[in-house]
């Protein structure tokens, strides 16, 4: 398949995977505020460092109040990784890939697309942010229930498979990395039910709270950190979502397990293996800080191999590579 | 009871005759149409259009931050073609198309028409489609035009008449295939005591005909959709046609010529290509022959088309022969290779660059329609009816300083169709776009696309100046027996 094609389709669902990641992360904080005690502090700075778009932010806001952070998260068409321009963003790219994707995913994101810029021209005031966001999450679902029912599951799918997994891993590392550092100080309420309400709202972050409750019952940090990071089955844990990158790649390239015939394949299955041995204690060791910057550093850097194995055209014309915002 | 009130205001109305009695073939939409409330039609008309921005069948307006989307309006009164008349304008298309065809590889090859002084060669060597790089090129089966959208109106006599021939890169079909596809939807009763021709077909045709252009017969061909991209107006229609006949869709960036081939860029490497249905002005397919500074283009792909390498539909140089001061001599041409009268009528025709010509259409302003010869969409022309004394005199100013690039017609009566304006039918001014594809035989779509100028009066259809659309139907006529139903 064409390159930009692909490219393209990597894309999309990158985007969708982004936009339901920022509603998620807001409808969860929303949740937190209620749940604290007056006088906590809002903590709406956080949303915006899980982005990695605080220099835009402060540029464009100065002070991270809820109204600003939601609106710049929601409906800034300044923020290239705002809800808003995250799905036109996609909407875009599904344009350019009509003929490949199924009409239904089209359309679904189309319409999305729609709502929301509809909801933004009313001053961007929302009255029920739960109701809104879970719309959005819920859409967000729908296109990729649409693109599992409705398209072949071929090479095409499988970049658009890859795309969402290294999308969703980088959030999944963002949000621990920045949940962590914010309960670091709130050691006095150890034992405290507010202990539980911050720990919760991780799990609830990245929608992780019902399943590990199945596995783990009580709220353990540690455990916690194990779920989120090492699960191999939960489909938001990060080493879950590199298992299936990996398996679209070497779909892609019809390549066996055990071997790689390019640089994507190996660069991914190396960090996949680093994976799939690392406890909870090694972590630990590191220290989390340290373990997930140098994780993400390594997944842009994969994100980087996926370009230039398959994307980046070959001879001149590298000016005209269309203009992605990545994260 | 919506068409109570109805008036044809004497012009030739596409669903009555001048007593009011549906037209052959129109009974069972007016009976259908009758029936319905004016809340129901409304709510269906509503849907329509919902399902159209939906399916994100719209065009960008220009200039918006806000990224406003708008559909090609819609309207949900069909038009009308009785099957037997639809067999004559058929053969027409058919006649016409290959006159046009034999033309332009008479121009260039021999230029026997030229030498014989049927039309003037200044005419035609200096007309901006001219195209001297094609000069000796055989594309597959002599054939340069394989798709073409041909514009026809109906006069105040009811004759149709050919006003346009688009040899390039004509579009709107995919508006054929998603207007049928709404109406079907939502007026299925009507749709069904109709009995409409289909059109179903058109992309599996489409897809049949590019693949007979194919140079290699040893594979199974490649074919490809170029787009100029995303921005393109018609990009809607470029990616739905690719989507319909299961083919790539390109652009120039993933083009690239190697060793005289085309090849595409894929995610394992360079792959041939053997048909390229272009979407994008020869001007614009390749820097190395044509226009240097085009973007969109891919250098030597010229080279791989005279290798016979790659098929190009249409073929690069079709321009010439619609030419709106070409067309002038089509009826000529049509004599010249076939040795037939025109069975479609063209326009009367001035050329400015005749000074009798010229005398007449300065005298006669106020009567006719003048265009600009290189000019299209409605752009550079003038309605001299509907235009002021000021803007009249300021036309002729421009038309006296260069009268070639100058043609005039006069102001057609244009074909009326009820439309829904309101709470109410209206009477409102139509053409009429059926595509023909020329491979190894000719089809032509039933019907084809049908604009209407949804302002009242205005007799501009094209969709940059107020126009919409409707589904046509050719429909068998049955002739209402004395006392009887309606078929």
């Amino acid at each position: 398949m064409l390159s930009r094609v692909a490219e393209s389709i990597y894309w999309m669902y990158r985007y969708t995977e982004r936009a339901e990641n920022i509603a998620r992360i807001l409808d969860s904080n929303y949740h937190m505020i209620l749940d604290l005690p007056t006088g906590f502090g809002e903590q709406w700075e956080p949303l915006v460092v899980t982005t990695g778009d605080e220099v835009l932010f402060e540029k464009l806001y100065g002070s991270y109040s809820q109204e600003n952070v939601v609106q710049f998260l929601t409906f800034d068409r300044n923020n290239p990784n705002s809800i808003l321009s995250c799905l036109r963003t996609a909407r875009e790219n599904a344009r350019s890939v009509r003929e490949w994707i199924s009409s239904e995913m089209w359309q679904q994101l189309n319409t999305f697309y729609l709502m929301v810029k509809d909801a933004s021209g009313s001053g961007g005031n929302i009255e029920l942010p739960h109701e809104f966001y879970v719309e959005i999450m819920m859409n967000c679902h729908l296109f990729a229930g649409l693109a599992g029912n409705t398209m072949s599951h071929g090479i095409a799918w499988e970049f658009g498979r890859l795309g969402q997994m290294l999308e969703r891993a980088d959030k999944t590392a963002r949000i621990v990395d920045v949940k962590y550092f914010i309960l670091l100080p709130s050691v006095e309420y150890i034992g405290t039910p507010y202990d539980h309400i911050l720990w919760g709202s991780i799990l609830r972050s990245a929608s992780a709270f019902e399943m590990y409750r199945k596995q783990y019952g009580q709220i353990v940090p540690d455990q916690i950190i194990e779920f989120l990071l090492l699960d191999n089955q939960f489909p938001r844990a990060i080493h879950h979502c590199l298992i299936m990158a990996e398996l679209s790649l070497r779909n892609i390239s019809g390549t066996m397990r055990g071997r790689f015939t390019n640089r994507a394949e190996k660069f991914l299955g190396q960090l996949l293996a680093d994976l799939d041995y690392t406890t909870v204690e090694d972590i630990k060791a590191l220290g989390l800080h340290q373990y997930i910057d140098s994780l993400q550093t390594r997944l842009n850097k994969a994100s980087e191999v996926v370009f230039e194995t398959f994307f980046s055209i070959p001879e001149e014309a590298t000016s005209v590579t269309q203009d992605q915002v990545q994260s | 009871m919506l068409f109570k009130n109805y008036q044809t205001d004497n012009f030739y109305d596409e669903m009555f005759d001048e007593q009011l009695r549906p037209r052959p073939g129109a009974e069972a939409v007016v009976n259908r149409f009758s029936e319905l409330p004016l809340e129901e039609l409304k709510r269906r008309q509503h849907a329509a259009e919902k399902a159209l921005l939906q399916m994100g069948i719209t065009f960008s307006v220009y200039g918006d931050e806000q990224g406003t989307e708008r559909i090609f309006p819609f309207d949900i009164v069909p038009r009308i073609i009785p099957h037997n008349e639809w067999v004559e304008i058929e053969e027409g298309l058919k006649q016409r198309i290959r006159a046009l065809n034999l033309f332009i590889d008479d121009i260039y090859h021999d230029q026997k028409i030229l030498k014989d002084g049927v039309i003037p060669a200044e005419l035609v060597l200096s007309a901006g489609a001219f195209r001297k790089e094609c000069i000796g090129l055989n594309p597959p089966g002599g054939i340069w035009c394989h798709i073409t959208g041909t514009d026809l109106v109906r006069g105040a006599d009811g004759k149709f008449y050919v006003l346009e021939d688009n040899l390039r890169c004509p579009s709107g079909v995919s508006y054929v295939l998603q207007n049928r596809a709404v109406m079907k939807r939502s007026f299925p009763h009507a749709f069904d005591a109709a009995r409409v021709n289909p059109v179903v077909d058109y992309p599996n045709r489409l897809l049949g005909l590019l693949q007979s252009l194919a140079p290699m017969r040893h594979r199974k061909p490649r074919v490809a959709v170029w787009t100029p991209g995303v921005y393109n107006s018609a990009y809607f229609e470029h990616s739905y046609l690719a989507q319909q006949m299961g083919v790539e869709l390109v652009e120039g960036r993933d083009l690239a010529v190697v060793d005289d081939t085309v090849m595409m860029r894929t995610t394992t490497g360079l792959k041939p290509v053997d048909v390229l249905y272009r979407r994008i002005d020869d001007d614009f397919i390749d820097p190395e022959v044509f226009r240097s500074d085009s973007m969109l283009g891919v250098p030597g792909l010229m080279r791989a088309y005279r290798a016979g390498h790659v098929a190009l539909a249409n073929a690069p140089g079709t321009g010439v022969a619609d030419d709106k001061a070409i067309y002038a001599y089509v009826p000529q041409m049509i004599r010249y290779y076939l040795g037939q009268d025109a069975i479609l009528n063209n326009v009367e025709t001035f050329l400015c660059r005749r000074e009798q010509d010229l005398q007449h259409v300065l005298a006669n302003l106020d009567k006719l329609v003048v265009k600009k010869v290189g000019e299209s969409g409605g752009y550079g022309m003038l309605v001299g009816i509907h235009a002021t004394p000021a803007e009249r005199a300021e036309f002729a100013e421009q038309i006296k300083a260069t009268p070639h690039d100058y043609i005039a017609q006069p102001t057609l009566s244009l074909s009326r169709v009820p439309t829904l304006i309101d709470d109410h039918f209206e009477g409102r001014h139509v053409d009429l776009r059926p595509y023909v594809l020329y491979g190894e035989e000719i089809y032509v779509t039933p019907g084809g696309l049908t604009r209407v100028a949804l302002k009242k009066g205005s007799l501009v259809v094209n969709s940059s100046q107020g126009g919409g659309s409707k589904d046509t139907w050719v429909v068998e006529a049955c002739s209402l027996p004395e006392g009887g139903s309606p078929c």
